[in-house]
């Protein structure tokens, strides 16, 4: 038994690229499609300035993403607390940087590219909470002693990226590291309770934390029509393109909304307006069943996994995946205020989808190797 | 085993309840997705099309152009556009044919609109017809319910008050051709005009300002509900000219009689030009109305060429003018002094080859000022032989002559000095003797501009400071000459006895130019005239003693003059060419006569250039581009 057990698990390369999840990076591909396509036309019609980096850069990052895959899923196990240790150095030495007055605090320039540290910090997060439950018993979990430590992991990080500071980050962050540990088992009267402190602390975050411009988006967000040129406008201008675009969507090149420049970001934040102001309704619902259909598979690979540290990484990754989709989608429909998140894989720009493809690497290399055996220490 | 299958059942019941609220999030967004696209859709189209908002550019009036004393000379009367906007009408055809019951449109004019509104978005407003009378525009704004998409747009077209008078100097704007398009937006407005030529191009993107922009909320029939925001178009700046307006009309008018001439009246000191003149001319206002076909093909078909600005253009062989250049380089090279003088028998003989003097009979014997005076050829024959045409050219480049002078106009020529070396290059053939005696009269391959020649007067008249012209003195508030010329370094006394020749051109009994001195007191000119031919006379000519007034004019000879005032002050400088007028002292100089007196009368000198804006300041300490004094003053 346990001999065909090292057999099946130790796998040639051929093995491995065969065990690739074809439908999954079918799907990636074709969700980035779509971005191209509309960044194309965003661009009136044009490859420049948008659409052909893009290209360059899913490539490259799908290129990337395989060779992540490939990599035995021990060798990410045990590097998960180096990672995240690497992770926590470089978010100090960017709010570090940040205090001296770089100006750009959210950002490490390595020269060929720009990193935003916070962006690997959450992958390196989710690792490191993986590695920890892995050897996690269900009587460990309801020791709140046990819990101080993944705590830690999840509000140490939280802190720095809330000092830059990037509340869409946090909150991601925090949603990412609750999930995690409800998946792992914690008592459920811990989410009661913290869902009760949350709601006594919105007045104290307002008044203490809160900028000017991130009250003005709620304000705006609670009223659009008070703010008809500032964040509000976007809003109502988004919702205008949407709805103008009808089931069958203005055509391809075609939406006048997104030509006359209402929106802003229309190649970043607000790619999912001139998408589906151009295909409508039915191009729309399309992009979402994709996201969904990524999210089913993923929670297929995590169920699929023999090893906790893969299920609960592929499931936590997923989440994190879909909280960008959510928000974002949600946000230029009018249904939460104004945060500059992207969609993930189709909006313009290089690290929130170098950080998406180091996800979907991950999720997959769990997935080639999932009945590898991991040692319980 | 038992409790690892207990982690994984609750892991499992608890990822299905991520997973199902995931799947209410999703379904909420489709939902919200549909109720926008489906349930909304109508009131959104609606919004989509009231609530459109248009960025238009607002483009910058046009700078003014105005003369030394503040008078305009270029500026912007209103233009009233007719546009139709194909996006506002129900269809374009059924628009375009009522608009043929109030204004006459052929069918080329609406096939050409047709083709515009294809290429064009369809909000983009297309122009019909520009320049409308007042009749017009009201006839059309009462009719306006009826005509859905079109509009009386009201802009600025160019006028130019003075007309033919500056039109060379100032040139004229038109619409953007193809090949000039560049990274200013404004180019691409509709109708948007840039300078074509003279100071109008040169100074184009001074003139032309900047463009503002008006954000505007506009509703389905295009009508503006509110402006959002705007920038305000910046005028160009200002051009103040040297030109002064009263004497370059004098002079525009005074070589009409003429059927091509062109004329320079420049300051010895600064280099300021007062007037400059090509006749005859062309008036720009017509340009920017758009020309009829049969008025160009008439201007582009006159011999004057009415279209081009000879004064800075046009390239004559210089005549006897050029010999105060071969005087000069003889003096300077030491081969001649005051005193040297030539027995003129009336030729000159180089080898097998006869060289004629103007004068059969000759001159007898002259000396440099009399040789000046008389202009006689055979004295300058003789010290071209000695001198070399390299010596030659190089005086006469360093009095401007062949020189890029910089003057601001696209139009400027450069004309020719010819050297052994330029030969050798342009025709592989060695340079004759014979060549050099031609160019020292201003015969042969020597070609100037009438600038030039004004230029050159004035280096010698004013000392030797190598002045050059300008025609803008300032561009908005900020001057534009404020460094001293330098000095050429001829010596004072050669240049004293050139201009003693000048003197006595018109002075004295016996000079070319006798009969169109000046007479008022203190006002009394120096100067050289010139004859240059067009065709060779041949020996049978000569022969037969063939008139210049027998011959068709484009064979005649051009006549050109030279020329300075006061004589014992000079301050400005003349240059004149009558195209195939005949000879020098009998067009040339007595225009030339005219102008000077005119000039000195006006004195433009006093009537001060400075900024518009500060037109009641005493005038500061301009021109400040002040050589010292030249020899000869007091």
């Amino acid at each position: 038994m346990a001999l065909s057990f090292d057999i099946h698990t130790e796998q040639t390369l051929a093995q491995k690229i065969i065990n690739l999840n074809w439908g999954l990076m079918a799907l990636i591909f074709l969700i980035a499609a779509i971005g191209f396509v509309a960044l194309y036309s965003a661009a009136a019609g044009h490859f420049e300035p948008w659409a052909s980096k893009q290209i360059v850069r899913f490539a490259i990052f799908f290129v990337m993403m395989a060779g992540i895959a490939l990599i035995d899923i021990r060798f990410w196990y045990k590097i998960s607390y180096p990672l995240f240790g690497i992770g926590f150095i470089l978010l100090v030495i960017v709010e570090f940087m940040g205090q001296i007055g770089m100006g750009a605090q959210r950002w490490i320039n390595l020269g060929f590219i720009q990193i935003q540290p916070s962006e690997l910090m959450k992958i390196a997060t989710l690792m490191a909470l993986a590695r920890y439950f892995h050897t996690s018993t269900l009587e460990d979990m309801r020791r709140l002693s046990y819990l101080l430590v993944p705590a830690l992991m999840v509000l140490l990080p939280v802190g720095l990226v809330l000092l830059q500071p990037n509340l869409g980050t946090a909150m991601i962050m925090m949603v990412n590291g609750a999930t995690m540990l409800f998946i792992a088992g914690a008592p459920v009267w811990l989410y009661l309770l913290g869902l009760a402190s949350l709601t006594a602390l919105v007045p104290l975050v307002w008044h203490f934390y809160m900028h000017d411009y991130q009250k003005q988006r709620v304000l705006t967000f609670l009223n659009p029509e008070s703010d008809p040129l500032g964040s509000g406008y976007h809003i109502t201008q988004s919702k205008i393109a949407l709805g103008s675009g009808g089931i069958d969507g203005r055509g391809f090149l075609q939406g006048t909304q997104s030509k006359l420049n209402f929106l802003p970001e229309k190649q970043t934040d607000f790619i999912f307006t001139l998408w589906a102001e151009e295909w409508g309704l039915l191009g729309g619902v399309f992009l979402l069943l994709l996201f969904g259909l990524v999210f089913l598979y993923c929670g297929w690979i995590a169920f699929r996994c023999r090893h906790a540290y893969g299920r609960f990484l592929v499931f936590g990754l997923m989440v994190n995946f879909s909280l960008y989709m959510f928000i974002n989608v949600a946000m230029v429909m009018g249904l939460i205020p104004v945060v500059g998140i992207p969609l993930p894989l189709v909006s313009y720009g290089g690290t929130a989808m170098m950080a998406c493809m180091i996800g979907f690497g991950l999720i997959m290399s769990a997935s080639i190797h999932r009945d590898s055996k991991l040692a319980k220490f | 085993m038992d409790r690892d299958q207990a982690r994984i059942n609750t892991f499992s019941r608890r990822a299905f309840f991520v997973g199902g609220v995931q799947g209410i999030l999703l379904t909420t967004l489709v939902g919200r997705l549909g109720w926008l696209q489906i349930a909304e859709s109508q009131r959104y189209r609606m919004l989509a099309e009231n609530n459109r908002i248009n960025v238009k550019l607002v483009a910058p009036p046009r700078g003014l152009i105005v003369d030394r004393t503040g008078k305009l000379l270029a500026i912007n009367d209103q233009n009233f556009r007719l546009v139709i906007i194909p996006e506002q009408t129900e269809k374009l055809d059924d628009t375009l044919r009522r608009l043929q019951k109030h204004i006459e449109l052929t069918e080329k004019d609406v096939e050409r609109l047709r083709k515009q509104a294809k290429k064009n978005t369809p909000f983009f407003p297309l122009e019909v017809r520009e320049n409308l009378d007042w009749e017009t525009v009201s006839r059309i704004e009462v009719n306006l319910p009826d005509l859905p998409g079109v509009a009386i747009d009201v802009g600025e077209v160019r006028s130019y008050p003075m007309a033919e008078a500056t039109a060379h100097i100032l040139g004229y704007v038109g619409a953007v051709s193809k090949g000039e398009e560049n990274v200013d937006p404004l180019l691409r407005m509709p109708g948007f005009k840039i300078g074509k030529t003279g100071l109008e191009k040169t100074y184009d993107r001074e003139l032309r300002g900047k463009a503002g922009t008006s954000e505007v909320e506009v509703n389905v029939v295009g009508r503006e509900v509110r402006e959002l925001r705007n920038t305000p178009a910046v005028t160009g700046k200002t051009l103040q000219l040297t030109i002064d307006a009263e004497l370059q009309a004098f002079t525009q008018t005074r070589l009409l009689e003429q059927r091509s001439a062109s004329a320079v009246i420049m300051d010895v000191r600064s280099g300021e030009l007062y007037a400059l003149a090509s006749s005859p001319s062309f008036n720009p206002n017509e340009f920017a109305k758009g020309i009829p076909a049969d008025l160009w093909e008439q201007l582009l078909a006159d011999p004057g060429l009415p279209l081009n600005n000879k004064a800075v253009g046009g390239t004559y062989p210089p005549g006897s003018t050029f010999k105060l250049i071969t005087a000069l380089a003889a003096l300077e090279a030491g081969i001649i002094n005051e005193h040297t003088s030539t027995f003129c028998p009336g030729h000159y003989e180089l080898g097998n080859a006869r060289f004629h003097c103007w004068k059969r009979g000759g001159h007898g014997t002259v000396n440099l000022v009399r040789a000046l005076a008389e202009s006689c050829d055979t004295f300058f024959y003789k010290i071209a032989v000695d001198l070399g045409i390299n010596r030659i050219a190089d005086m006469a480049k360093r009095f401007g002559l062949a020189q890029k002078l910089d003057v601001e106009l696209p139009e400027e020529r450069v004309g020719l000095m010819p050297t052994t070396q330029w030969k050798k290059q342009t025709m592989k053939d060695i340079w004759h003797p014979g060549e050099s005696i031609v160019c020292s009269i201003g015969q042969g391959y020597v070609q100037a501009t009438p600038l030039q020649l004004a230029v050159m007067a004035a280096r010698i008249v004013n000392g030797g400071y190598a002045v050059k012209p300008w025609l803008t003195g300032y561009i908005g508030d900020a001057p534009t000459h404020d460094q001293p010329w330098e000095k050429i370094g001829v010596k004072d006394k050669h240049l004293e006895l050139v201009m003693k020749g000048m003197d006595h051109v018109v002075n004295y009994p016996g000079g070319t130019a006798l009969g169109a001195r000046i007479t008022d007191e203190g006002m009394a000119m120096g100067g050289k005239t010139g004859t240059s031919q067009v065709k060779r006379i041949t020996a049978d000519e000569r022969a037969r003693g063939i008139k210049q007034e027998d011959l068709p004019w484009k064979f005649r000879h051009h006549g050109l003059f030279v020329g300075y005032a006061p004589v014992d002050n000079p301050r400005y400088v003349c240059a004149v060419v009558v195209e195939h007028g005949g000879g020098g002292s009998a067009v040339a100089a007595p225009i030339a006569r005219d102008l000077l007196l005119q000039t000195q009368k006006l004195n433009p000198r006093s009537r001060g250039l400075r900024p518009v804006s500060q037109a009641k300041e005493p005038a500061a300490s301009f021109p400040p581009r002040k050589p010292r004094k030249p020899a000869g003053e007091g």
